[in-house]
C-alpha cells in the first residue's frame, strides 16, 4: 500500500513539475542566439575581453527590456587573434543554425580569413574592430558588415594631423601581418602626399622581443616621429626600448595600441604623449557613452571595455534591432542590416555603404596624458600647456 | 662607426642572455642526457617571481632600488631553483628510464602549462608588464654610442654568473660530483655520490641561471610577458646544440653566435636587399644554424665523453 502511495505521489509531483515547466515555456520569449568572436586569450586579449563584455552588456540590457520580443543569448568564441583558429570558430558558429548573426573579430588577419566562411554559410556578421579595408572592400559578400572605419580613414587623419603640427620626417615600424602592412601602406602614402618624408621602414614579426637593432638604425636616421603600425604588445616593447636607446622622437601609434594595457605596460611616465587614432566619434562625448560606461560599471566586469568595446556594443545592438524587426531569420536579418542608414548608436550615426562599410564621418585623436588616453582636443597638449616630443 | 659599436653592444647583451639559457640546457643534458624543453618557461616564471617580489617590497614602503633588486634576484632564483628541482624529482627522474622522447614531450607540455598558468592566474597576466628599472640609468655617450650604466652592469653580472658557474663545476666538490654523475651515473653512485641529490641540485642550478637570465631580460627591456620564454627557450636550445650540447663553452659560444647572426640579419638584410624587412632576421639566423649543423653535426665544440659538463 505504502509503495503505491509513493508511486502516486511521485507521479503527482512529476505532473506538477511538468505542468509548471510547460506554463513557463509558454509565457517565456523565444531564445535567439548571437555569436561574439574575438581574441579572448593571447597578447591582445584585453581588447577582446573588453569587446566581449560590451556585447554581453548589450544583450543583458536588451533582455532586461520588457518590450523586447525575444530573449537573446550570446555565444562567445575565442579566435586567439590567429587566422587558422578564427576560421575554425567561424565555421563552427556559421554551421550552427540556431545562431542568427555574429559580432566578429578584432584582428584584421583573422577577419580576412573568415569573411568567405560567413558568406558560404549565409551568416550575417558585423565586424567590430578589424580595420583592414579589404575585409569589406576586397569582396562583395552581402553578409559582411563593419561598424568601425578602415585604416584608410585612420591613416589619412593621422598623417595630416602630424604634418599640420610641423613634423616632417618619419621612421616606420610595422608588424608583417595584414594589419601592420596595411597601416604601413596607407600611412606612407598619405605622409608622402602631404609633403612628409619616410626615412625608413622596418617590417618586424608580430612576436618579436628585441628591437634594438631596428631602433639603433632609427636613431642614426634622426626622424621626428617613430610611427608604429601594430598592436599593443609590440607597441609596449618598441616604446620601452626607444626610451632605453635614448630616442627622443615622438611616438605615434595606430588604433591597435589604444588600450589601457599599453599605458600599464609602458608605464605612465614613458607612455606620456603617445598618440593613437581611432575611427568613429569620441563616444565619451555622446550622451549614450555615459549611459554605456555607467551600465558597464554596474555589471562589475573584471576587464575595462577598452577602445573597441563601444563598437562591439553597437554591433550587437544593430543585430538585435534587426531581429526585433524581422525575426530570427538569417536572410532577413542580413537584408535589414544591409539597409542600415543613419541609425543612432553609441559610436555615432551608422550608415553602411554599398560594401556594407560604415561611412565614418570622423576619426578621433587620442594622446596619453597623466596615465590616461585623453581626446586630443581636451588635452593640455592641444592648449599648448604641454608639448609633444620633437617640436 | 659608433653605429657598429651600438650593434656590437646590443649583440653582446642579447648573447649574454642566450648563453645563460643555453648553459642550462647543457647542464641538464650533461648530467642526465635529457632535453628539458620547459627551460624557457622556467626563465619566464623566474622573471615573474622577481616582478612579484619587487611589487611586494614596494608595498612594504621600501623604495631603495638595491634592496628591491636583491629581493627580485633572491626570489627569482629561489622560486625557479625549487621549481627546477621539483621538475627533476617528479617529472624527469621518474621518466629517466623511458625513451628520451617522452621526457622531451613531457617537459614541452609542462612548459605550456607554466606559460598558460601565468597568463591565466597572474593578475592581468595576458598583458605585457613593466619591469622596474632598478639599476642606475646614467649613460656615457661615445659619439652616438650610448653606453648605459645599467646595460654595462648587466653585461658584467652575466659574465660573473657564467664564470661563477664555471668555477663551481670545475673547482668545487659539488662540481666534481656533477661531473662524476655526468660521466657515468652508475659508477658515481657506487663511489658514494648521492645521485638524486646531485641531479636535483644541477636542475636547481640550471633553473636558477634561467631565472637570472629572465631578470636580466626584464631589466634590459623593462618589460616582461608570459610569452617571453617560448622563443628564448628555442634560441637557447639552438645555441646549446650549435655550440655542442653537453659543453658549457660551446653553449656560451653558441649563445653569442646566435645573437651575432640575429643582429647581422636585422642590420644587414634590409640594407643589402631593400625588399627584405628585418622580420627575416630569425629566418636568417636559424637558416645559418641549420647550415652550420649540417657542416658540424656534433656542434662547433664537439663533445668529448671525458669532458662532459
Amino acid at each position: 500500500m505504502s509503495k503505491t502511495n509513493t508511486v502516486l505521489k511521485a507521479a503527482v509531483v512529476c505532473a506538477a513539475v511538468g505542468m509548471s515547466l510547460l506554463s513557463m515555456t509558454a509565457s517565456a520569449k523565444d531564445v535567439v542566439k548571437i555569436a561574439f568572436v574575438g581574441p579572448l586569450t593571447g597578447g591582445v586579449s584585453s581588447i577582446g575581453l573588453g569587446g566581449r563584455n560590451s556585447a554581453d552588456l548589450a544583450v543583458r540590457l536588451r533582455n532586461a527590456d520588457p518590450k523586447a520580443k525575444y530573449t537573446y543569448q550570446l555565444v562567445t568564441q575565442d579566435d586567439e587573434c590567429r587566422p587558422n583558429v578564427g576560421v575554425q570558430v567561424a565555421t563552427k558558429i556559421a554551421a550552427d543554425k540556431s545562431i542568427v548573426a555574429g559580432v566578429t573579430h578584432f584582428c584584421s588577419a583573422v577577419a580576412m580569413g573568415t569573411v568567405g566562411v560567413y558568406n558560404r554559410f549565409g551568416l550575417p556578421v558585423i565586424v567590430w574592430g578589424a580595420v583592414l579595408p579589404e575585409i569589406t572592400y576586397g569582396n562583395d559578400f552581402k553578409e559582411v558588415h563593419r561598424v568601425n572605419g578602415t585604416m584608410i580613414n585612420q591613416s589619412e587623419v593621422a598623417a595630416k594631423f602630424m604634418i599640420s603640427k610641423g613634423y616632417k620626417k618619419w621612421a616606420i615600424i610595422h608588424d608583417t601581418t595584414d594589419y601592420g602592412k596595411g597601416h604601413n601602406k596607407y600611412f606612407s602614402e598619405f605622409v608622402k602626399k602631404n609633403g612628409g618624408t619616410v626615412l625608413s621602414t622596418f617590417g618586424v614579426t608580430a612576436d618579436q622581443q628585441d628591437f634594438t637593432t631596428e631602433l639603433t638604425k632609427i636613431r642614426e636616421l634622426k626622424p621626428d616621429v617613430v610611427y608604429f603600425g601594430g598592436l599593443t604588445p609590440l607597441g609596449v616593447r618598441i616604446r620601452t626600448q626607444m626610451e632605453k636607446l635614448g630616442i627622443k622622437a615622438q611616438f605615434e601609434g595606430t588604433s591597435g595600441i589604444k588600450s589601457d594595457a599599453y599605458i600599464q605596460g609602458v608605464g605612465e611616465k614613458v607612455a606620456e604623449g603617445s598618440l593613437s587614432f581611432i575611427e568613429g566619434a569620441p563616444w565619451e562625448k555622446i550622451p549614450g557613452g555615459l549611459f554605456f560606461t555607467a551600465k558597464y560599471q554596474l555589471q562589475k566586469y573584471s576587464e575595462p571595455p577598452e577602445a573597441y568595446g563601444p563598437f562591439a556594443f553597437a554591433a550587437a545592438n544593430l543585430i538585435m534591432d534587426a531581429v526585433e524587426k524581422v525575426g530570427p531569420d538569417r536572410k532577413k536579418v542580413r537584408d535589414v542590416l544591409n539597409q542600415t542608414k543613419d541609425v543612432d548608436t553609441l559610436i555615432g550615426k551608422v550608415t553602411f555603404d554599398d560594401h556594407r562599410q560604415n561611412i565614418v564621418p570622423l576619426v578621433t585623436k587620442y594622446v596619453v596624458e597623466d596615465g590616461k588616453w585623453v581626446i586630443w582636443e581636451d588635452s593640455s597638449y592641444a592648449t599648448g600647456k604641454r608639448k609633444l616630443s620633437g617640436l | 662607426m659608433s653605429e657598429i659599436g651600438q650593434y656590437v653592444f646590443n649583440g653582446l647583451m642579447l648573447g649574454m642572455i642566450y648563453a645563460m639559457v643555453a648553459v642550462g640546457f647543457t647542464l641538464f643534458f650533461g648530467v642526465l642526457d635529457v632535453i628539458k624543453f620547459s627551460h624557457g618557461d622556467t626563465l619566464m616564471v623566474g622573471a615573474f617571481a622577481g616582478l612579484t617580489a619587487s611589487t611586494g617590497v614596494l608595498m612594504l614602503d621600501i623604495s631603495s632600488p638595491w634592496i628591491r633588486l636583491l629581493a627580485v634576484v633572491l626570489s627569482a632564483v629561489c622560486v625557479t631553483g625549487l621549481l627546477g628541482a621539483a621538475i627533476a624529482k617528479f617529472l624527469i627522474l621518474p621518466l629517466h628510464k623511458a625513451p628520451p622522447l617522452n621526457t622531451l614531450l613531457a617537459t614541452l607540455m609542462l612548459g605550456t602549462v607554466m606559460r598558460e598558468s601565468v597568463r591565466l592566474f597572474y593578475p592581468d597576466g595576458s598583458n605585457s608588464k613593466p619591469f622596474p628599472s632598478l639599476l642606475p640609468t646614467g649613460s656615457v655617450d661615445i659619439g652616438t654610442l650610448a653606453l648605459r650604466a645599467d646595460n654595462v652592469i648587466l653585461l658584467i653580472s652575466g659574465l660573473a654568473i657564467i664564470a661563477g658557474v664555471h668555477f663551481l663545476i670545475t673547482r668545487t666538490r659539488l662540481g666534481m660530483a656533477i661531473r662524476a654523475v655526468a660521466q657515468d651515473g652508475e659508477t658515481a653512485r657506487l663511489m658514494g655520490i648521492n645521485f638524486e641529490a646531485v641531479v636535483l641540485l644541477t636542475f636547481a642550478l640550471g633553473s636558477g641561471m634561467a631565472a637570472l637570465a629572465g631578470v636580466m631580460n626584464g631589466l634590459y627591456y623593462n618589460e616582461i610577458n608570459f610569452n617571453v620564454g617560448l622563443l628564448l627557450g628555442v634560441i637557447g636550445f639552438s645555441a646549446a646544440i650549435l655550440g655542442g650540447l653537453g659543453n658549457i663553452y660551446g653553449a656560451i659560444l653558441g649563445g653569442f653566435l646566435f645573437a651575432a647572426l640575429q643582429v647581422l640579419g636585422s642590420a644587414l638584410l634590409p640594407a643589402l636587399i631593400p625588399n627584405i624587412p628585418s622580420a627575416y632576421k630569425d629566418v636568417f639566423a636559424f637558416a645559418v644554424v641549420i647550415i652550420l649543423m649540417a657542416w658540424k653535426p656534433t656542434g662547433l665544440i664537439a663533445e668529448k665523453s671525458s669532458e662532459r659538463v
